[in-house]
């Protein structure tokens, strides 16, 4: 069964991350490479992704006179998705596991974990 | 002299991977590093075999590269480990190449068989090493027919080897005992190879009929080299009558078409035909198992030249028999079904309310798909939608969430 | 350059639409249809939708290393339903794309202009954030 697990955080929070030392910043995506990894080397991995900044994210609400309706104002507390994992797990535990990982290597933000549908 | 390649010569290819891999592993002793190397052999023969012609003896060629490989992995192990009297020992006394065609035997794909379904692998590892080391796809073909990346998926393969190397089952035929009690196993991971080329759990089609085609020669296969087993005629008639139905399961735009509403004109007449051939042999044989049981229940629809011609008397009473041999939730579901189209939509919904208990079921689309059905029959429309959409909302399958959305949206009127 | 095209849905709004019949159809053809005109033009990477979120649960690493589970979210939290990721040449194409999904038609045919937000994807590790 194919599960995504969701990092999600305010445009606060990843300006805090943006201050760490450099060396954290460097320590903490090893670790989540590491994670990666080991979930290829165990058959779990599908994908992973990382998205870009949120102070570039656009929001898009139809067309008016042929051109998208564009945005970029947000409310403060919004969290933005900032990447994803799918992993394919015998069940749900095994997906909750592999969360805890990620958020136990990311000063233990909570992880969304959604079955996905396809 | 080659043979040019032409379009029956993949299959003739794969026909050839478990007797070869059947072969180099009687002959290595070690089946997860020859089946490494069978990989690569036939890698190499997709990969040339194309441009280059089909070699006059395409098994000898197989066999030849594939030793190759393996003479080299005992080599570097050699140079690894080197005081390793063993492995020199076993070197000296491999016998040239051209004796392993000798040593070939016709039960190598069995053992092979029974040794990829072996009990201690999950399902979904078991389906990816059989569907490799005895239906000779690629580990991008599997990886691709179950949407994982091919480096996962060669992984996931590897440690089932693993996983078979560290339970020590030894590369011989089960014992007749041993049959019976690992055929189970075997018999299941092909029906779900098929059940996943028929219902995809995974992608936005509904259906792959290659993977349904691959189950099926399995299948057929098994069925060579277990002429005289009931359960596995059963399983072939089983897939055979169940894909017959195919052509008109979906409509133009891939949407799904529900059992009743087919047309039965595009239904294939030439398996059906053969379906119900193979089941009456098996079923004369005395024993009734599950496949058999499953194979007349689809054979009974099969034979329905119109929806209101359904003999569903006879499924009904063949579920009652199911219910006894293979209790299941899915059984159960099923049952309600028939017994509606016999007794009334009221007697199928009383047989639901049993499932409502079961943890297994209780929030499974499956179920309020069911009794929405049985809830419109009673005329209940209200309850009917509301059960459409939870079911819509539960399944993880696009066509059958459209389908059940479309029919929530008819009751609810235009 | 590769975006994620993603929809969002409230909790408490989930569940199927409850529209006449052929404004759910024209719905899904319409989504049909697009995927089918991205992948056509080699601009579709892929096309997801994710189970609805009332099994979705919030997962945080235990004392003892083993994940604890939360399944109770803020009123106000979004969940995302869908994304596309898509492969275009410039941003610009990329909102075009987005407002043609966002303007999908809806009851009575009308397009919903739901929100679609645009971000792009990291390429390759990001080299300073995540």
């Amino acid at each position: 069964m194919k599960y995504i697990l969701l990092m999600s955080g305010t445009k606060a929070g990843v300006e805090a991350y943006h201050a760490w030392p450099k060396q954290d910043i460097e320590a903490h995506m090893a670790v989540l490479h590491r994670i990666s990894q080991d979930l290829t080397e165990s058959g779990e991995f599908v994908a992973t992704q990382g998205l870009a900044e949120p102070r570039e994210a656009k929001v898009v609400r139809g067309e008016k006179n042929g051109l998208p309706v564009t945005d970029g104002i947000f409310p403060e507390s919004k969290e933005f998705l900032l990447g994803y994992w799918i992993v394919d797990v015998p069940n749900a535990e095994r997906a909750y596991a592999i969360a805890g990982r990620i958020s136990a290597a990311s000063v233990n933000m909570p992880i969304e974990v959604r079955q996905f549908r396809p | 002299m080659t043979r040019k390649w032409d379009t029956t010569s993949e299959h003739l290819l794969r026909e050839l991977a478990p007797q070869v891999l059947g072969a180099v592993t009687r002959r290595f002793r070690d089946f997860s590093s020859s089946e490494d190397a069978v990989q690569e052999a036939m890698i190499a023969a997709f990969t040339q075999w194309p441009q280059e012609g089909i070699p006059e003896n395409p098994r000898g060629w197989l066999i030849q590269v594939a030793c190759r490989r393996m003479m080299d992995h005992v080599r570097s192990e050699i140079a690894r480990r080197e005081r390793e009297t063993t492995v020199a020992t076993e070197t000296k006394s491999l016998a040239p190449l051209p004796e392993i065609e000798a040593d070939m035997d016709p039960d190598d794909t069995l053992i092979l068989l029974f040794t990829c379904c072996h009990p201690a692998l999950t399902p979904s590892s078991a389906i990816a090493l059989t569907l490799r080391a005895v239906g000779g796809l690629t580990t991008a073909e599997i990886a691709n027919a179950f949407l994982v990346p091919e480096a996962t998926m060669a992984q996931r393969i590897t440690r089932a080897k693993q996983t078979i190397k560290t339970s020590g089952a030894p590369f011989r035929l089960p014992s007749p005992h041993e049959v019976t009690e690992r055929l189970p196993a075997v018999l299941h991971v092909l029906y779900l190879i098929f059940s996943e080329g028929y219902t995809s759990s995974v992608g936005p089609h509904l259906q792959r009929f290659d993977l349904a085609r691959e189950a099926i020669r399995l299948a057929r296969n098994t069925k060579t080299l277990l002429p005289d087993n009931a359960e596995v005629a059963g399983l072939l008639a089983l897939m055979l009558l169940t894909d017959a139905r195919r052509a008109a399961r979906t409509g133009p735009d891939e949407e799904l078409i529900p059992l009743d509403k087919q047309d039965r004109t595009l239904w294939d007449g030439v398996e059906i035909s053969e379906g119900i051939e193979l089941l009456t042999a098996a079923l004369s044989k005395a024993s009734v198992g599950l496949y058999q049981l499953q194979a007349a229940i689809a054979a009974v629809h099969d034979e329905a030249e119109q929806a209101e011609d359904t003999d569903w008397p006879q499924i009904l009473a063949l579920y009652e028999l199911l219910n006894r041999v293979s209790p299941s939730p899915m059984v159960t579901l099923n049952h309600a079904i028939a017994a509606a189209m016999v007794h009334g939509p009221a007697k199928g919904l009383e047989l639901l309310r049993a499932l409502d208990a079961d943890p297994r079921l209780a929030s499974h689309y499956r179920l309020a798909a069911v009794r929405a059905h049985l809830l419109e029959r009673t005329g209940d429309y209200e309850a009917a939608i509301k059960h459409y959409r939870l079911a819509a909302e539960r399944t993880t399958s696009i066509p059958e969430r459209n389908y059940l959305m479309t029919q929530a949206a008819r009751l609810a009127g235009d | 350059m590769k975006y994620i095209l993603m929809m969002n849905t409230m909790k408490a709004g989930h569940g199927v639409p409850s529209w006449p019949k052929k404004d759910l159809q024209a719905h899904i053809a319409f989504m049909m249809g697009l995927n089918k005109e991205l992948h056509e033009c080699g601009e579709l990477v892929s096309a997801e939708g994710l189970s609805f979120p009332d099994q979705a649960k919030l997962v945080r690493a235990g004392k003892d290393g083993r994940p604890v589970t939360d399944g109770v979210f803020p009123e106000s939290k979004e969940f995302l339903a869908g994304f596309w990721i898509i492969d275009v040449d410039n941003p610009q194409r990329a909102y075009e794309i987005a407002a043609k999904a966002s303007a999908a038609p809806g009851p009575g045919g009308v397009p919903l202009n739901m929100p679609i937000e645009v971000r792009q994807v990291m390429s390759g590790p990001p080299p300073d954030m995540l």
